[in-house]
């Protein structure tokens, strides 16, 4: 946005300069209902700390399986973020941009895997890239290829659940921004391409950042989809919330313990990708 | 569908009057309300139906389940989730529930494994040995969950160490794996096998001697309906119930 604003005071001589926000006179209305907001969903975080074995806290950070199914998270989510960045910003250029018949049912059917239960669009991945699936059989026949139960299939299940997340605050970033820079920009010349990335881009790339980062967060605690399309394999396929549910099945302190570094590692890189994409405000 | 049920309920009431005068029913005071079961998810079909002829022997009275793994299920519990019997698929994971309080759990069946493949057995699997052919997918439940323990035993009194695709979260996901033609084979208990035998051969191995799961099922000691959840452990123990779990595949203990 402030971006935006000093375009627009550059513009136009006659803007006064951005006011400072005022936060001295909230009204109880707002700031009630914004502390319990807050309250409610850093609570069950609290109750996590709370139970977090501390003494023993060295010794199970170090247990091997912990490092890798953290560093097979990061990477796998960070792949999914750059796969959906690849596929999902045309795409919410193509719904934001141009009209095409249908382009409502397009826009609902980009939804679909937010409302989509995980474990169904973990089953729906199968039938189309499993071993028997629509495109896995012909994969398998022609390229030797089979997705399940490696870590390119993690790559596409969370790309899967995580991709519409970027597609909906990219698309919202550009019905936003003033088409006026591009239609500027054609009448000067220049194609739709060189429109695209040079002036489009740049104007919405703070949208862009902030729908990559809550897609990688999406990607992070993957779940349902993965282990229903990937499985889970230590090393291969199974990341951190796989972990962290296969322990919670004998053991809730190493749980919480692997919940806890899942959440200090993305908490960590979000807010320095923030301050760095966004500028701190 | 009620016509059936009717019929169903109407000898289920059979059985319970035959074999009521025995054991099941406590004479004179009915049990009524709500029961909460947790139970194996294992035990989904065969306790669904004993459900039914309970509720039909016991017209007050409301059974609902909560079938999922057991171990997730002893977390529940042990976090205060509100029911009134636990049947576990495994006496280890019945431990974490009843060290705090003070109750006697019973063993009302055991489960083998069988090795799930799909229908026709294409790979002409024929024992444990056949899993660890090159090129054969395998799908097994995680250590974690007793299915996987019971497979960790099963393999290593064969002496077969292979590698799977995938240690799944719990008995029925390994089993949708082989449905689906992902893996090749799979090792299930039995019963699930034969719950979904239109899609799945199972084939019995003799290691799976060494790996028998007993299921126990326990009175919770806070449980807020305890004389209802005592009549339904009862009729899970009565030869009513214990004829529904055979025919669901499972062994008398």
């Amino acid at each position: 946005m402030s971006r935006r604003d000093a375009v627009a005071a550059r513009t136009d001589r006659s803007t006064p300069p951005p006011r400072p926000r005022h936060t001295s006179r909230v009204p109880v209305a707002l700031l009630l209902p914004a502390a319990l907001g807050l309250l409610f969903l850093v609570l069950p975080l609290v109750g996590l700390l709370v139970r977090t074995p501390w003494s023993t806290l060295p010794q199970r950070l170090t247990e091997p399986g912990v490092l890798t199914a953290l560093r097979l998270s990061v990477q796998a989510a960070t792949l999914a973020t750059l796969l959906s960045l690849v596929l999902g910003v045309p795409l919410a250029w193509l719904l934001a941009r141009v009209e095409f018949p249908g382009r409502r049912l397009v826009r609902a059917l980009v939804t679909v895997p937010l409302v989509l239960p995980p474990v169904v669009g973990g089953v729906a991945l199968l039938l189309v890239f499993g071993r028997r699936g629509i495109l896995g059989s012909w994969l398998d026949s022609t390229f030797g290829v089979s997705l399940p139960f490696t870590t390119a299939g993690v790559v596409l299940a969370e790309a899967f659940v995580a991709m519409p997340f970027l597609v909906v605050a990219v698309e919202g970033a550009l019905r936003g921004a003033d088409v006026r820079y591009e239609e500027a920009a054609a009448t000067l010349g220049a194609g739709r391409w060189t429109t695209f990335t040079r002036v489009t881009l740049p104007l919405v790339a703070p949208g862009v950042a902030a729908g990559a980062v809550l897609c990688w967060a999406r990607a992070l605690g993957e779940f349902g989809a993965t282990i229903t399309f990937a499985g889970n394999f230590p090393g291969r396929t199974q990341t951190m919330p796989l972990a962290v549910y296969l322990a919670l099945e004998t053991d809730l302190e190493a749980a919480i313990v692997l919940s806890l570094v899942l959440l200090t590692v993305s908490v960590a890189i979000l807010a320095s990708l923030r301050d760095r994409w966004l500028g701190s405000r | 569908m009620t016509v059936r049920r009717l019929a169903l309920a109407a000898v289920a009431m059979a059985g319970l009057v035959g074999c009521g005068a025995g054991q099941t029913v406590p004479q004179g005071d009915a049990v009524t309300g709500d029961v909460t079961v947790f139970a194996a998810a294992s035990l989904t079909e065969p306790f669904t139906r004993i459900g039914e002829d309970f509720e039909a022997a016991n017209p007050g009275v409301r059974v609902t389940y909560s079938f999922a793994g057991s171990s997730t299920l002893a977390a529940q519990i042990d976090q205060g989730a509100p029911a009134d019997v636990f049947a576990a698929a495994s006496p280890d994971t019945m431990t974490t529930v009843t060290d705090s309080h003070d109750h006697d759990p019973k063993v009302f069946v055991r489960n083998r494994l069988v090795i799930a493949v799909p229908d026709g057995n294409p790979n002409g699997v024929s024992g444990l040995a056949d899993l660890d052919r090159p090129g054969v997918k395998v799908a097994l439940c995680a250590p974690q969950v007793p299915c996987g323990a019971a497979a960790v035993r099963a393999l290593a009194a064969a002496g077969v160490d292979l590698t799977p695709v995938t240690l799944e979260r719990d008995v029925r996901a390994a089993l949708s794996k082989v449905r689906l033609g992902e893996v090749d084979a799979a090792l299930v208990y039995r019963t699930d096998a034969q719950a979904v035998a239109a899609d799945v051969d199972g084939i019995e191995f003799p290691e799976s001697a060494s790996a028998i799961n007993d299921y126990p099922i326990v009175v919770l000691g806070n449980a807020p309906n305890k004389p209802a959840a005592r009549a339904f452990v009862d009729h899970v123990l009565s030869d009513a119930g214990q004829a529904v779990l055979a025919a669901a595949g499972f062994q008398a203990p």
